[in-house]
């Protein structure tokens, strides 16, 4: 058990440092710092000066350490654009994304597995093939006319939602909820629904798959001819088997949420970090970019860690073989 | 005991045509209506695409030909120039119907020359991994397994931001283009050298290949010549379904501000430009390029499911 988590950190941690490599790569060489800073104007003298002064001109591990560990501290450097920290931006931003990712996982996981036992139990009626073949086309829509669909359905014709922002927000402390007011949690419908209905017909159909494959095997037909009611079966029994994949992925999608948030949100005008990495994408703002890809691989990683673990500790049969853990 | 050639040449040799009608894949095209339609609307999309300097109506990005005063006219109604536009025209008085079709160029461009180059370059590195194996493969499977956990489009939005870095100014609008084929097939070769790479590991153990060996082949005419056709089978699978992908990617990238540039609109800058008139009642202007891309991505997306039950043999009846 603590050789497995002590590797799968060890794992991890070379992930975080190719990630960091690389944007420091893009921080490093992806235009001139300088220029950026102050521009072409200024004279190549003073511009050399600058360059020592920043440690422009240190060696390459030097340089890429220097880096480290300002990223392990949070800072990564003044955004080009907006002249203001890139932490305080990231930071300030935050909370709306992962609020809309939050709700947006949670709606995908509660509807995926109702909609999943639904169709799994009743694979014969009509509403069920509906249910499918809507997922399918949902499958293969792009995220972000889904989104403009909702928009003109919701707040153009009929007009009851709101289309763009986050509406009013309360501070608490260094968190800004949208929670708490009624046009925040009106703003939060429709993003929330275009960013789910990916992973719920995933989750969906991966609940379906299951149910019907645990619905065939013995201990089920056992437990119809102890005469246990319908009810028991389907939720105690055969439910409860299917939840270890759909857990697994839930939290693996809860990464691809936030990468996803980057199209909800310009949709939706969201001001979240995806919104801004887009911006930052536009104008080259490079420490934005950096600090952006370092911030969603560290979600990533993070996430994938936590799921090996649990898929660890809930699993039995990974533990009876200690070297394979893990896949 | 007959020589096998003899019997084979006593039949009449088949035409290339009989032998297509014969095969399995075109039984189970005639048999799915789904799919016949499904190819018919990529064909006419892609005919549609390809033939559009020809059969547009009106030729929209040259602006001697625009009216600007014909703007905003709805889809079938008389412009203030006396001329119809079949589905409308947009705010700068321009032709739907032409510019969907010159926009659909550009997107099934972008998506062939992507998915294309995604191909490629998973094909030689997925060869190259599964049939040297060692320090090799495990650095290509492990990149590719990092890549894979991460969504396509963050991956495309990153490398095209960091060639927008690299790139000076006043060449951005020419290499743009190529600049979003290179991010999208970039974020996507991962699942072609997945499969090949396991498909090549299997080739690998069989006598053809040791025979082939064993002949002092050089190991790079062995790969391409011998273990390269049988891998191709589930490559054109994977191929189908990552056309719709980098169409839909396309779009995403364009419709997000950072794809192909305004002067040579794709479908999802067509469909970015038409938002803007979501509120004011012009929904054509959007409606029309979003349905079209819609069409283009459940068609190709339907050819890709179906070509993958036809190919399967465990499926077939």
């Amino acid at each position: 058990m603590f050789a497995f988590i002590l590797r799968r950190l060890l794992q991890s941690v070379v992930v975080m440092l190719v990630v960091a490599l690389i944007a420091f790569l893009i921080f490093r060489y992806v235009g001139d710092p300088i220029v950026s800073m102050v521009g072409v104007e200024t004279r190549i003298e003073d511009q050399e000066v600058m360059r020592d002064r920043l440690g422009l001109n240190d060696p390459f591990y030097a340089q890429f350490w220097t880096f480290l560990t300002n990223a392990v501290r949070g800072e990564f450097g003044i955004s080009y654009r907006l002249q203001q920290p890139v932490l305080r931006l990231i930071s300030e931003r935050l909370p709306a994304t992962l609020e809309l990712a939050f709700v947006s996982a949670m709606l995908a996981l509660v509807m995926g597995v109702l909609l999943g036992i639904y169709t799994a139990l009743k694979s014969r009626s009509a509403l069920s093939g509906i249910i499918m073949a809507g997922s399918l086309v949902g499958v293969s829509l792009p995220t972000f006319l889904i989104g403009i669909g909702l928009i003109y359905v919701f707040a153009v014709e009929l007009q009851w939602l709101p289309s763009f922002g986050r509406g009013d927000t309360v501070q608490i402390g260094a968190w800004r909820t949208g929670f708490l007011t009624e046009t925040g949690l009106k703003s939060l419908i429709l993003p929330a629904i275009t960013l789910s209905l990916f992973q719920m017909t995933l989750i969906m159909r991966l609940v379906r798959a299951e149910m019907l494959e645990v619905l065939r095997t013995d201990y089920i037909r056992f437990a119809r001819a102890r005469g246990l009611p319908e009810r028991v079966i389907n939720f105690r029994h055969a439910l409860k088997n299917t939840l270890v994949p759909v857990i697994t992925i839930t939290g693996l999608q809860l990464g691809a949420v936030i990468a996803f948030a980057i199209v909800t949100e310009t949709v939706f005008q969201w001001p979240g970090v995806g919104s801004l990495f887009i911006t930052s994408v536009q104008a080259v703002d490079v420490p934005v970019m950096a600090a952006y890809l370092m911030f969603i691989a560290f979600v990533f990683v993070l996430i994938n860690l936590i799921v090996d673990i649990l898929y660890y500790l809930v699993d039995p049969r990974l533990r009876v073989d200690g070297r394979s853990g893990g896949h | 005991m007959p020589d096998p050639i003899e019997i084979a040449s006593a039949t009449p040799p088949k035409t290339r045509w009989q032998r297509i009608v014969d095969s399995d894949i075109f039984f189970s095209y005639s048999r799915s209506p789904v799919t016949i339609i499904a190819s018919a609307m990529a064909l006419t999309l892609v005919l549609m695409a390809a033939l559009a300097p020809w059969v547009a109506p009106h030729t929209p990005f040259n602006p001697s030909t625009v009216e600007l005063m014909d703007g905003f006219t709805p889809p079938g109604g008389e412009a203030f120039s006396g001329k119809t536009y079949l589905l409308g025209t947009d705010d700068q008085g321009r032709d739907l119907l032409s510019t969907i079709m010159y926009g659909s160029r550009v997107s099934l461009f972008v998506g062939f020359a992507a998915t294309v180059f995604a191909m490629v370059l998973g094909i030689s590195l997925g060869l190259a991994a599964g049939y040297r194996g060692g320090l090799l493969d495990t650095i290509i499977m492990r990149v590719a397994d990092v890549q894979l956990s991460f969504p396509a489009i963050l991956i495309a939005l990153l490398i095209f931001g960091v060639a927008r870095g690299l790139i000076p100014p006043e060449r951005q609008e020419n290499t743009a283009i190529w600049v979003l084929i290179l991010a999208i097939g970039l974020s996507n070769w991962a699942q072609f050298a997945r499969t090949v790479r396991g498909t090549t590991m299997v080739e690998r153990q069989k006598d053809y290949v040791s025979a082939a060996r064993l002949l002092g082949r050089h190991p790079l005419a062995i790969v391409t010549k011998h273990v390269l056709p049988n891998v191709l089978g589930p490559v054109l699978v994977i191929a189908t379904i990552s056309l719709a992908l980098a169409i839909i990617e396309e779009a995403t990238l364009s419709f997000l501000g950072v794809g192909v540039p305004p002067t040579q609109p794709s479908l999802g800058t067509l469909i970015r430009i038409g938002q803007r008139f979501l509120f004011s009642g012009e929904w054509w202007i959007l409606a029309f390029p979003a349905f079209t891309l819609i069409l283009l991505a459940l068609s190709v997306n339907l050819l890709g499911d179906w070509l993958r039950d036809a190919l399967n043999p465990r499926l077939r009846k």
